[in-house]
């Protein structure tokens, strides 16, 4: 089984070299750790940053300097600054590559549902709609199963939705698993992890073909 | 030119109980520190209020939400604000949520003299509920209208008394996009220098969107998540 920095390690590995990627909040944010030192990817925060860089060291943070989850950054060299409309026309324009984003739910047709629990958590969707209507290539990184041990890869999602039909592939703590052509199609299992162990952790259509390999985040 | 004013006092005269407002600031960066100070202690109540955030309980929105001046809250994200949740699940505040890049949008549609546009964002969630949905290359889109204020207040790092406008880090955010989009628009700045200091190749907001400008006395920039990293020894 995958901690979140292996979930994190296995989707850096996604990565291309001269990519534009935006990262969401949680998981995803630890996969900026896990670049590839031989690639070079720019990391875009939809509050109005490309090139965003590491945590500032202590005594030197900048309150005018912030990702999209509110915490304090650094840029690179390279890196520009912009406003809320010039940062979602990099989104809704498909200038980004690849959307990292958390997940409460994920169905086998690809919708996601992350914002909202109704009548308990009111927060907001921030930019989640406009990242999954527009985003070429959604990963989506989560725990396969909820705190209370349910499938959090189900038929049909019972929370309000991000989004319909957007997610390409998700990592989660289990496996890895692509949305086509009716369902979940698992291509590999994390280590100490069956093909039934999987099967019985997801509760949307689960599609097994062939060997499937373990990850390796090595 | 001079839409100089002597402070936030001044600023927002005018602004009154029942009137819509938009307030720039992504979380706690640029938020018009010292105008929400001035409205926590002016008259006025039942205020829609737009803005991307609701800020914490006791910093930014926040202080408006404690003493229940706001009645309508237009956002894309209102995490981080305990009071505001209450608030809202009791019904004691109406909420708009709207996605951050169609409230960004409508901004600017607003100041820009667009009435409406078609975003992809939200198809098939409860955001596209009553909207005309239309299909422009087989891909669904809502018709988001746009935005505007009776007044915008904004903060930026520089300004001039023309209303020219310099931001300063990701502190810029919907600050020029509301800055266009208020039928008055108060800037409050950290410096406020003399005409023609400011290169006009680097001003962001041009001051012809802007009424009234002043510099804040003090700025406490409050940092919502302070995150650092250890030095390598």
């Amino acid at each position: 089984m995958l901690d979140k920095i292996g979930i994190a390690k296995r989707i850096a590995q996604e990565l291309q070299d001269g990519w534009y990627v935006n990262l969401g909040i949680g998981i995803p944010t630890l996969i900026a750790n896990y670049v590839p030192p031989e690639i070079n990817v720019e990391f875009q925060s939809e509050n109005g940053i490309l090139g965003m860089g590491p945590f500032p060291y202590a005594g030197e943070e900048d309150a005018d300097l912030i990702n999209a989850g509110k915490q304090t950054i650094t840029s690179l060299p390279g890196a520009s600054i912009f406003d809320s409309d010039t940062s979602f026309a990099m989104i809704r324009g498909q200038h980004i590559q690849l959307t990292v984003l958390g997940a409460m739910e994920v169905s086998d047709r690809g919708d996601i549902a992350n914002w909202k629990i109704p009548g308990r958590m009111v927060k907001g969707m921030g930019g989640a709609m406009d990242l999954v209507a527009s985003a070429d290539n959604i990963i989506v990184a989560m725990m396969h199963t909820n705190k209370r041990g349910q499938s959090k890869l189900l038929k049909q999602c019972n929370l309000p939705l991000t989004g319909v039909r957007c997610v390409k592939r998700v990592v989660t703590n289990l496996a890895v698993l692509d949305i086509g052509p009716g369902g979940f199609h698992l291509r590999e299992r994390a280590p100490g992890v069956s093909v039934e162990d999987i099967q019985a952790a997801t509760e949307g259509r689960l599609i097994i073909e062939g060997d499937i390999p373990e990850i390796r985040t090595a | 030119m001079n839409k100089v004013v002597s402070g936030a006092a001044e600023a927002i005269r005018g602004v009154e109980s029942g009137m819509t407002l938009m307030l720039g600031g992504f979380g706690l960066c640029g938020i018009p520190e010292n105008c929400i100070a001035a409205l926590v202690n002016a008259n006025v109540n039942d205020l829609t209020c737009i803005s991307n955030n609701a800020g914490v309980d006791d910093f930014g929105l926040g202080l408006l939400l404690q003493k229940r001046q706001i009645k309508k809250m237009i956002s894309s994200y209102v995490g981080e604000n305990d009071e505001f949740e209450r608030q809202m699940l009791s019904g004691e505040l109406e909420v708009d949520l709207i996605p951050q890049g169609s409230l960004a949008a409508r901004c600017r549609a607003g100041g820009s003299g667009i009435p409406a546009f078609y975003t992809p964002a939200g198809y098939g969630t409860e955001v596209a509920e009553g909207k005309e949905v239309r299909y422009f290359n087989g891909k669904p889109h809502l018709l988001e209208h746009a935005l505007t204020a009776d007044f915008a207040i904004v903060k930026a790092w520089k300004g001039d008394p023309y209303g020219n406008l310099v931001y300063k880090g990701t502190a810029r955010n919907f600050n020029p996009l509301m800055a266009m989009a208020g039928k008055i628009t108060i800037a409050e700045v950290e410096e406020l220098v003399a005409p023609g200091e400011l290169d006009p190749n680097t001003i962001h907001t041009p001051g012809i969107f802007v009424q009234r400008i002043f510099q804040g006395p003090q700025y406490e920039k409050r940092i919502e998540q302070r995150t650092t990293r250890q030095r390598e020894s």
